[in-house]
C-alpha cells in the first residue's frame, strides 16, 4: 500500500482522490525543499512526512540542508530572533558570514528544480544563486514586527523570490511579491498523534507517574513566558477550590535564565500541591505527549505569544476540548464555543474549565467537533493539497 | 433510463489563499478598505467563508461579521453584517455596496471606534481556486446521485456557490445540467431554490441528495 493510501482512513472523504488527481497534473516535476535542519518538530516534522508521500505520488521531491560554521549558526539565530521582533545586535561581519556560507552551500547543493521552497532564515540567501524554476520563501514565524535593521538586510533577499508563504496573514511583512497563506499541520499517523492501545497508554502513563484517578487538565509546551505555564497554574488553583482535578504541565525548559526561573516557580508550586505535575520531557517524547493528550479531560494552550503552536490541533484530533489564549495561531485553530474556548485571562481560563467540568456532557460533543475540525483543516493531507496547488499554480 | 446529452464532470477545488497587505484596525478602516480592495477579496470573505467553515454551522456567515463579533466585540455591527445573504445579492459589486452601507450607517451612530492591535485587525485576503476534475462523470440521474454522494465537499462548493457567484451563472452547475442536459426542469428548479446560506456544505449535499432521491423515485428508479 502506498503511503498516501494509508491516509484514506483519517482524511476527509474525497481528499486523497483530489491529492492523487492534482499530483497527476504535476507528475515528474521537481520539487526541492531547503531548510536548516532535518531534526525537531514543526516544519521539519511536516517535511519528514510529506517528502516521501510526494515522491510516491510521482513528484521528484528532494530535501536539502544548509549549514555552516558556529559563526553562521549564531548569525542565523540572531537574525531569526530579530525578524521575530527581538532586540539583537547584528554585525556586518556576521551577516557577511551568513551570506558567504550559503554561497558555499549553493555550490555544493543541487538547486535545480521546478519549484524550490526555502524554509525560514537559514537557506533564504541561496536565492542569490537561483538559476531556473520558481522560488518560494516559506516563513514559519511571525515577521510582521521585525526589527528595522534586520528587515532592511533581509527584505531584498525575500524580494528575489517569486512568492512568500506565511502561516497567517498577520504574520506577513510588507513585500513586493505575492504572499500566500498556508496553515501548518499535524501528521495523524505519527507517534505524536496515532491511535494508542489501552496497554500503551497504561504503560506510558505509569512510566510518567501520572495517576488516572482524577480528571486531568493538561498543557503541553515549553516552560516559557510566551506559553504562560504560571498562568495555567493560577487558573488551576481557581478551579481546584471547586473540583478535585489534577494539572499536568509537560514540556521542555529552554536554557535561558527566564525559562529556568519559570521552571523553578513551577516546581515550587508542585511542591505545595501534589496534584500539580511538572514533566520535563525530551523533544522527541512524542508517544508520551500523545498519551498525556489522550488521557486529559481538557487541554489548555494558554499562550500569550503570537506563534502558531499546533497543540490545539493535536488535542482536537484526540477529541479533546481546548481552552486557548486569544493569540495568533492558537485562536485560529479553536472554534470558540464549538471546539473549545478562546480566553484572554487566567480568570477566563478558570471560568471555562469550571463550565466544562460542571457540564460534562459538553466535553465529548466539543471533542467530536474538534476532531472533525482538525481532520478538515490541520492534517498533513490538507498541507499536501496546498503544496500541490502551489505547484499547479506556480510551476504548471 | 434517461441519459444526458453531455456528461456531468464533478470538479473539486483547492483554495490557495493570498494575503493582500491591506489591514483594518478599526471599523472605520474596515469601511475604507472594503471600498478599495479587489472584488476577489469581497468574494473570499463572504462566499468563501462557506468553503472554509464547511464542517460546521457558519455562525457568522461571513468574515466581516465574525471579526466585528470576535475581535471588535461590536455585537450590533456583527448582527447587521451577518444577515447579509451573499446568495441573494446579484453581483459582487452590489454585495460590496450593501456591506459598506451597513458599516457606514453603523459608524454614524458611534461616537468613537475601538482601535485594535495589529494582530487582531482585519487582514484582507483573496484566493485562487485550483480546480480538480474528479472522475467518473455522470450521464444519468443515478450516476449523478452516486457521484454527488461520494465527491469531496469542495465540489459542492464549486458547483453550487462558486458557479453562481463567480462565474455569473444564474443557477448552480447542478441545476443547469439537470435542466439542459438531462431534461429535468422541475428538479433543476427545486435545486435552484435550495437555500445554501448559513448552513454547511455537508448539509447542502444532504438536501441535494434528498431532492435527487425524490426525483429518482418519481422516475421509477
Amino acid at each position: 500500500m502506498s503511503r498516501i493510501a494509508e491516509y484514506r482512513q483519517v482524511a476527509p472523504q474525497g481528499t486523497v482522490d483530489i491529492i492523487e488527481r492534482l499530483a497527476e497534473r504535476v507528475r515528474g516535476r521537481r520539487l526541492l525543499h531547503v531548510s536548516g535542519s532535518r531534526l525537531g518538530g514543526g516544519s521539519a516534522e511536516v517535511l519528514r512526512a510529506t517528502v516521501p508521500i510526494l515522491g510516491d505520488l510521482g513528484i521528484d521531491t528532494r530535501w536539502e540542508i544548509t549549514g555552516g560554521d558556529p559563526a553562521y549558526y549564531a548569525t542565523v539565530r540572531a537574525l531569526q530572533a530579530a525578524l521575530e521582533g527581538g532586540e539583537r545586535v547584528l554585525t556586518e561581519d556576521g551577516l557577511e558570514r551568513y551570506l558567504a556560507m550559503n554561497r558555499v552551500s549553493a555550490r555544493k547543493l543541487d538547486l535545480e528544480a521546478d519549484l524550490v521552497l526555502a524554509h525560514d532564515v537559514p537557506p533564504a540567501s541561496l536565492v542569490e544563486a537561483r538559476a531556473g524554476g520558481r522560488w518560494i520563501w516559506r516563513c514559519h514565524f511571525d515577521c510582521s514586527g521585525a526589527q528595522h535593521g534586520a528587515w532592511a538586510f533581509f527584505r531584498p533577499l525575500v524580494e528575489r523570490f517569486d512568492a512568500a508563504v506565511f502561516s497567517l496573514p498577520q504574520y506577513a511583512h510588507r513585500l513586493g511579491v505575492p504572499a500566500f497563506i498556508l496553515h501548518p499541520s499535524i501528521d495523524p499517523l505519527s507517534d505524536r498523534n496515532r491511535e494508542l492501545t489501552p496497554r500503551e497508554m497504561q504503560t506510558v502513563l505509569a512510566a510518567l507517574r501520572v495517576p488516572q484517578d482524577k480528571p486531568l487538565l493538561l498543557q503541553v509546551g515549553p516552560f516559557t513566558r510566551g506559553h504562560d505555564p504560571l498562568g495555567v497554574v493560577n487558573a488551576y488553583r481557581l478551579v481546584k477550590k471547586h473540583h478535585d482535578v489534577r494539572l499536568v504541565l509537560a514540556g521542555t525548559a529552554e536554557d535561558d535564565g527566564e525559562s529556568l526561573e519559570i521552571l523553578a516557580n513551577l516546581r515550587d508550586a508542585a511542591q505545595e500541591d501534589r496534584d500539580i505535575l511538572i514533566l520535563e520531557l525530551p523533544v522527541d517524547a512524542h508517544v508520551q505527549l500523545n498519551a498525556l493528550q489522550r488521557a486529559a479531560m481538557i487541554v489548555l494552550q494558554k499562550s500569550v505569544h503570537e506563534g502558531f503552536d499546533l497543540g490545539p490541533a493535536e488535542a482536537m484530533w484526540k477529541g479533546k476540548p481546548v481552552i486557548g489564549g486569544a493569540t495568533g495561531g492558537v485562536a485560529q485553530q479553536i472554534l470558540h464555543e464549538v471546539t473549545g474556548y478562546i480566553v484572554r485571562s487566567v480568570e477566563g481560563a478558570a471560568f471555562r474549565i469550571r463550565h466544562l467540568l460542571n457540564n460534562r456532557e459538553q466535553i465529548p460533543r466539543m471533542g467530536a467537533a474538534g476532531r472533525e475540525h482538525a481532520r478538515r483543516a490541520f492534517l498533513i493531507t490538507r498541507h499536501l493539497l496546498d503544496y500541490l496547488a502551489l505547484m499547479v499554480h506556480l510551476a504548471p | 433510463m434517461r441519459t444526458a446529452t453531455n456528461p456531468f464532470v464533478f470538479t473539486g477545488c483547492v483554495e490557495l489563499r493570498q494575503a493582500l497587505d491591506v489591514h483594518a484596525l478599526d471599523e472605520r478602516e474596515l469601511l475604507d478598505r472594503l471600498r478599495e480592495v479587489p472584488i476577489d477579496s469581497i468574494f473570499f470573505h463572504t462566499h468563501g467563508y462557506f468553503l472554509r467553515h464547511r464542517p460546521f454551522t457558519t455562525a457568522w456567515g461571513n468574515d466581516f461579521a465574525r471579526w466585528a463579533a470576535v475581535e471588535v466585540r461590536d455585537q450590533v455591527l456583527a448582527e447587521r453584517l451577518a444577515v447579509v445573504d451573499p446568495f441573494a445579492v446579484e453581483t459582487l459589486d452590489d454585495l460590496r455596496e450593501e456591506l459598506a452601507l451597513i458599516i457606514d450607517g453603523h459608524l454614524r451612530g458611534l461616537g468613537a471606534v475601538v482601535r485594535l492591535p495589529f494582530a487582531r485587525g482585519f487582514h484582507f485576503q483573496q484566493s485562487r481556486l485550483v480546480e480538480v476534475p474528479l472522475g467518473p462523470s455522470a450521464i444519468s440521474l443515478r450516476e449523478f446521485r452516486d457521484g454527488l454522494a461520494a465527491v469531496d465537499a469542495s465540489a459542492i462548493y464549486l458547483h453550487m456557490v462558486h458557479a453562481r457567484a463567480r462565474r455569473g451563472r444564474g443557477s448552480s452547475d447542478f441545476a443547469e445540467w439537470l435542466r439542459t442536459s438531462l431534461g429535468l426542469p422541475a428538479l433543476a428548479d427545486r435545486i435552484a431554490r435550495l437555500d445554501a446560506y448559513l448552513t454547511t456544505l455537508e448539509r447542502v449535499r444532504g438536501r441535494l441528495l434528498n431532492l435527487v432521491d425524490g426525483a429518482l423515485e418519481e422516475e421509477g428508479e
